[in-house]
Order: structure tokens, then C-alpha cells, then sequence
């Protein structure tokens, strides 16, 4: 009686009359009809949902199949369902006058249906929180170890390569020195030239106001040589050419073109990994000193321009101020921040699994390290230079 | 011109139907006014050699290339001229199986079965669940399958995901680019009987590129040879084994084909 006038309630949203129902004392008596196809499917599950009978309410469901004009495999599982909703509640289900052509259709689902396997439970909030905190923890250490085998494994490379320089790819490495040095060129310049004008700016700002405005110039030069040129190229050239690194290296791991040379004899390191990080050994140290000439250049300008310190003035001030000490830290520490950027966007690389989500997961991963490191880097230079007092 | 519709006249039966059709890559022209007839509930198999411009009828029909000249209709529609709500109803009518399966790499099985389902019907999370499954058994995949990523599959496992995700929404028709391609030889002969047992569970049209003599001997109803630009032949095995078209003559009665059942006796 329930399973009826639930049926009642919800028929009545919908035109189609796809299934209607009729207890007739311990038997509920079901009639399908129309459609039972995809495009219905959102109906009948409604309606199949509320037919169910109540438990011990009827002992024998009958459904009546001939009115079925289409069935697909949405219908037939929705038949399957409500056969099994009936048995659970300890009723007899039978389809009667199931049309001939859908007997494989029924048969197939109902010898296929199955269970979704539970999804594996989800733990407490702080445990699942500390799980995480240890499991980046150990994250940590294994990056750190894979830095140092790379760094190993390039080593070894470089050995090799000079050993026998004819193994060594040097098309790749011309090739590689165009990507990331030459073609660099334009937009290093064009952003350490504003970070020197902007360096100058906010010096005569605020030096303007003790009268110390030829200051400027120590700090822009001494800024500029030590700090700033080396630290934006780096922070561009990870940006730029380490996520390229890592996207090219992953892609072929994806394509097992790595596995390929692997097995063919081939030195992945070598024959990748080197070309690419000497590349940008020789290539950091050229754009850091391009760059910092274009910050002086563009601080030059500033001073002129807005602070009205000419630039004979400006370069007079400079040669008191900086010694070439200033521009050999600065140099000194571009191919040693090459390196690790080398190594932690081919490391990174390949790192990368199957999916594209790896990749793109794995790039991410490989400019913040890349840059943490380079900060980090220039900090224990820091250090060390001050304590030989340069 | 070959007669392709010598047993069936009524355009009621014919699913696919592609006349004069033309299709051009900058200089290179790869069908030159190619003429198709598919019809409903047959399984059909393409065959031609690498670079004939299977795939490129295939993405043709399909719309993701589009034609210089000729019509396609399916189901008596014409897609070349269908606005955009008549293009998806026909879109819907059908199911693609792409040569490398292309599963959406960020979503796990289930959900890339799931996906046209969330995209044009509107059910319950219970029902996708439970049709997905089985669907995924359907083709011959344990449920527990539902939770990995595609990463974690085999090449075959891949191809049966995306033919589950393919028949996600019952197509009446059914696009396979090389289903077989990659397979070991028993699981390439299970993915045709699969092939043929689903098309007689669901009463579809199979539009299949294949390679591999097996399968168009065992499922194909019927075989269509494309080359230069057109459809040379169609009709059953027994059509291609008489023909004298040199390129078939290598192809069904060479020395490859020996070694299968059924062949060797059309010399
Ligand atoms: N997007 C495209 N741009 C230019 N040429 C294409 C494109 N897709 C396919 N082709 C060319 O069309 C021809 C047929 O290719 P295809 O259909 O993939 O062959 P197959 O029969 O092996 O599947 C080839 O010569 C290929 O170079
Ligand atoms: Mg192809």
C-alpha cells in the first residue's frame, strides 16, 4: 500500500508513466512501461527508489515487462535494482513478459552488477595532520638525498665527459646555451634595468630627506654587484629555463624515451642532464653581469633624471665607493646558483610519473625549490664572505 | 563509382552516411570525395595503409576535423550544416575511443566513466556509482578497478576504461581508432569478442579502424579499404578475398594473412 502511493506522489512530477504499482494482498504488483533509457534515468531511479516495499509488507513482487518499449543498460539496471531491493526485504521478485530482445541486456547487468569496493576510511582530523606534517618530513629528506645523488651522478658525468670529450653532447649544449643564455638576454635586461631604476628611486626618496642624496650610488652599486643582479637572473632563469628543464625531462620520462636510452647503453645524466646544467653554468654568470650593468644603467638614468646627479658625478661617486671585490662576490656565487638550479629542475623531472597532473605538479615543485635553495644559498655566501671580510 | 548500397536501399537503415567527402591539410589533400555507408547494427571495419587518412576520417565524422567539401549525416542529420544544440544531440548518440584511450589523467576510473554522465544527465551519485560498475564489468574490469588512476593501469586495462566510458551514456554508435593496437594477441582476441558481444547486448553500430586480420575476420560484418582519398571497396571477407585490387591482394592474401583461419582458404 506504502510502495503505491509513494509511487502516486512521485508519478504524479512526471509525465511519462514509466512505472506504476498495485498491491493486491501479499502481492505488489508492478507495470513498467515506455521508455527505460538514459534520458528517463533521473526519473526512475526516483521512482524505483520509492516503490520499495516496506519489509515482510508483500512476499511476491511481480513486474510487468511488456509495455517496455526501450530498454538500455540504465533500465535494465534499474530492473536489476528493483529485483534486489525486493528480495532484501524477503519478498519473491520475477519480471514477467520481459520482451525477447532485452533478455541479453537484463541477463548481462544482472550477472555484472556488483558492489563499489568502500573507499579506503578517513582517519581523525589531528592524526591525519600529523601523518601529514611526517610524511613531508620524509618528503624533505628523500629530496635532499635525490639533490646529492644528482649532484653525485652529474660529478661523475663531468668526469667521464672530460675523459672523452668526444661523448660529450656538444650540439646539445650550444643548443641549450641558446635557449637559456642568448635568448634570455632581452628580458633580463629589461627587468634588472627597473629594478636598478626602481633601486634608485626609493634611494633618493628617502635619502633626500637627510641630505645624503649622492648615497644612492653605494647603494645601488654595492646592492646592485653583490645582491640584487645575481638574485633577480637566478630567480628569473628558475622561473624561465628550470621549469623548462623539468617539463622537457618529464614529458620524456612519460614517454619512456628515458627508459629508451636506458636500455640502449645510454647515460640519461650524461646525454641530458649534463648539457643542460653546464649550459646554465656558463650562462647564469653571463646574464648576472649583464644584468647588473643594466640595474647600474637604469640607476644611472634614475639619479639623472629624477635626483639630478649627473653622470659624471655618479660614476666619480661609484669608483670611491665599490671595489671590485663588490662585483666578484656577486660573480662568484652565479655558477654555484646555477647549479642547484640545474639539479633540482632535472631532478624534479625525473621525478615525474604517468599522469600530466605529475608533470605540471612536479614543474611547480621544481621553481619553489629551486628559488628556497637559491635564497638559502645566498645566505651561507653571506655568511662566508663576511667572515673573510670581503 | 562503386555501388556501396546494392542490399540496402532505405536510408532508414543507414547510420552514417558520407558522400563526396573532402578533406585538406594545407597543401596535402587526404580525402579526395569519399563516399560511406554505415549501417545500423553492423559492426564495420576500415582498413588501409599507415597514413591513409583513417584517423582523419574518423575525427572527420566525429567533427574534430572539419571537411573542405561533401556531406556526413548520421541518422539522417547532416552535421556539416547542425547548429551547435543539434550537433550535441547527435554527440550524445555516440561513444569514441581514442587510439591511446586518452582517459582524463586527473580523474580515477570511476569518475572518468562517470564524466559524460555528469555532463548530460542528471543522477543521482548512487546510480552513476552503480552503472559505472557495471559498465566496468561489462567490459570485463573488477570493481576494485574503480579507484585507481588510469597511471596505474596496463596499455590493455586503459583500452577497456575507455571503451566502458566510451558506451558511458549507451551510444547506438560506437567510434574505435585501432582498438586493438598494442594488445597482446589473446587480449586483442577477448577485446574483439568483447567488441562483438556488447554490440549485440546493446544493438550497436560499430565504426572500427583496425589493423589486425583477426579481428576482421572474427567481428566485421563488413570491411571497408581505404586508399587514395576513397573507399576502393566495401562488402564482407569474401568481397576482399575476390578482389583484384593489388594492394588488398597483398593485404588478405599475402603472406601475413596465411598464417590466419579462414583466409588461407579464399585462395
Ligand atoms: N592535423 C593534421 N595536420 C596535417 N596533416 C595531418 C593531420 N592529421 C593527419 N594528417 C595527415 O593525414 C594523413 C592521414 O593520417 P591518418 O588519418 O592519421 O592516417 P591513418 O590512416 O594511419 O590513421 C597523413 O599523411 C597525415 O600526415
Ligand atoms: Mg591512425
Amino acid at each position: 500500500m506504502e510502495a503505491a502511493e509513494a509511487h502516486r506522489a512521485e508519478g504524479s512530477l512526471t509525465e511519462h508513466d514509466l512505472l506504476s504499482g498495485r498491491t493486491s494482498g501479499e502481492r505488489l504488483q508492478l507495470t513498467a512501461s515506455g521508455e527505460w533509457t538514459a534520458d528517463n534515468a533521473a526519473v526512475l531511479d526516483r521512482l524505483v527508489t520509492a516503490t520499495a516495499p516496506a519489509e515482510g509488507a508483500v512476499s511476491k513482487v511481480d513486474i510487468d515487462m511488456r509495455r517496455v518499449e526501450k530498454l538500455d543498460t540504465y533500465g535494465a539496471w534499474l530492473v536489476e535494482r528493483l529485483i534486489q531491493g525486493a528480495t532484501e526485504k524477503g519478498a519473491q521478485a520475477r519480471l514477467i513478459g520481459l520482451p525477447e530482445r532485452f533478455g541479453v541486456i537484463v541477463r548481462t547487468v544482472h550477472q555484472n552488477a556488483d558492489e563499489l569496493p568502500p573507499a579506503p576510511e578517513r582517519t581523525n582530523l589531528f592524526i591525519f595532520a600529523l601523518a601529514t606534517i611526517g610524511r613531508n618530513m620524509v618528503e624533505v629528506g628523500k629530496s635532499i638525498a635525490l639533490i646529492a645523488q644528482m649532484f653525485g651522478a652529474v660529478t661523475m658525468a663531468f668526469v667521464r665527459a672530460v675523459m672523452h670529450p668526444t661523448t660529450f653532447r656538444w650540439t646539445s649544449l650550444v643548443n641549450q646555451i641558446d635557449l637559456v643564455g642568448w635568448r634570455a638576454v632581452p628580458i633580463i635586461l629589461l627587468i634588472t634595468f627597473l629594478i636598478g631604476a626602481i633601486l634608485a628611486q626609493q634611494g633618493i626618496f628617502h635619502f633626500r630627506r637627510f641630505g645624503a642624496d649622492i648615497f644612492v650610488v653605494d647603494m645601488v652599486g654595492i646592492l646592485v654587484l653583490r645582491e640584487v643582479g645575481v638574485l633577480i637572473v637566478c630567480v628569473m632563469v628558475a622561473g624561465r629555463s628550470g621549469s623548462a628543464y623539468t617539463a622537457e625531462l618529464g614529458s620524456m620520462k612519460m614517454r619512456e624515451e628515458i627508459d629508451a636510452l636506458q636500455i640502449m647503453g645510454l647515460d640519461p645524466v650524461s646525454i641530458l642532464v649534463l648539457p643542460r646544467i653546464i649550459a646554465l653554468i656558463v650562462a647564469v654568470p653571463m646574464l648576472t653581469f649583464l644584468g647588473s650593468m643594466a640595474a647600474m644603467y637604469g640607476g644611472g638614468l634614475v639619479a639623472y633624471l629624477y635626483g639630478g646627479i649627473s653622470p659624471e658625478v655618479f660614476l666619480q661617486r661609484l669608483r670611491e665607493a665599490i671595489s671590485v671585490d663588490h662585483f666578484i662576490v656577486g660573480m662568484v656565487k652565479a655558477p654555484f646558483m646555477a647549479l642547484i638550479i640545474g639539479i633540482v629542475a632535472c631532478v624534479e623531472g625525473l621525478q615525474v610519473e604517468g599522469s600530466a597532473e605529475s608533470l605540471g605538479m612536479k614543474t611547480t615543485s621544481a621553481v619553489v625549490k629551486s628559488i628556497f635553495l637559491v635564497m638559502v644559498l645566498d645566505g651561507v655566501f653571506a655568511m662566508f664572505f663576511a667572515a673573510i671580510n670581503l | 563509382m562503386l555501388d556501396f548500397t546494392s542490399q540496402h536501399t532505405t536510408t532508414s537503415d543507414v547510420a552514417i552516411r558520407v558522400r563526396d567527402l573532402v578533406v585538406q591539410f594545407r597543401r596535402q589533400t587526404v580525402l579526395k570525395g569519399l563516399n560511406l555507408d554505415v549501417y545500423k547494427g553492423e559492426i564495420i571495419g576500415f582498413v588501409g595503409a599507415s597514413g591513409a587518412g583513417k584517423s582523419v576520417l574518423t575525427r572527420t565524422i566525429i567533427g574534430l576535423v572539419t571537411p573542405k567539401s561533401g556531406s556526413i549525416q548520421v541518422f539522417g542529420r547532416e552535421l556539416t550544416t547542425a547548429d551547435d544544440d543539434e550537433r550535441q544531440q547527435i554527440e550524445r548518440r555516440w561513444g569514441v575511443l581514442f587510439q591511446q584511450g586518452a582517459l582524463f589523467s586527473s580523474l580515477n576510473v570511476l569518475q572518468n566513466v562517470q564524466f559524460p554522465m555528469r555532463e548530460y544527465l542528471d543522477l543521482s551519485q548512487r546510480l552513476m556509482d552503480e552503472v559505472a560498475i557495471a559498465k566496468l564489468r561489462m567490459v570485463g574490469l573488477p570493481a576494485d578497478v574503480g579507484r585507481k588512476m588510469p597511471s596505474e593501469l596496463s596499455g590493455g586495462m586503459i583500452k577497456r576504461v575507455a571503451l566502458a566510458r566510451a558506451l558511458a551514456l549507451d551510444p547506438d554508435i560506437v567510434f574505435l581508432d585501432e582498438p586493438t593496437s598494442g594488445l597482446d594477441p589473446i587480449g586483442a582476441g577477448d577485446f574483439d569478442s568483447l567488441i562483438r558481444t556488447l554490440q549485440q547486448t546493446l544493438g550497436l553500430t560499430v565504426f572500427m579502424v583496425t589493423h589486425d586480420l583477426d579481428s576482421l575476420h572474427s567481428v566485421c560484418d563488413r570491411i571497408a579499404v581505404l586508399a587514395d582519398g576513397k573507399v576502393i571497396e566495401a562488402g564482407p571477407m569474401s568481397t576482399m578475398l575476390a578482389s583484384e585490387h593489388p594492394w588488398l591482394k597483398e593485404y588478405f592474401r599475402g603472406k601475413r594473412a596465411r598464417g590466419v583461419p579462414g583466409l588461407v582458404r579464399g585462395e
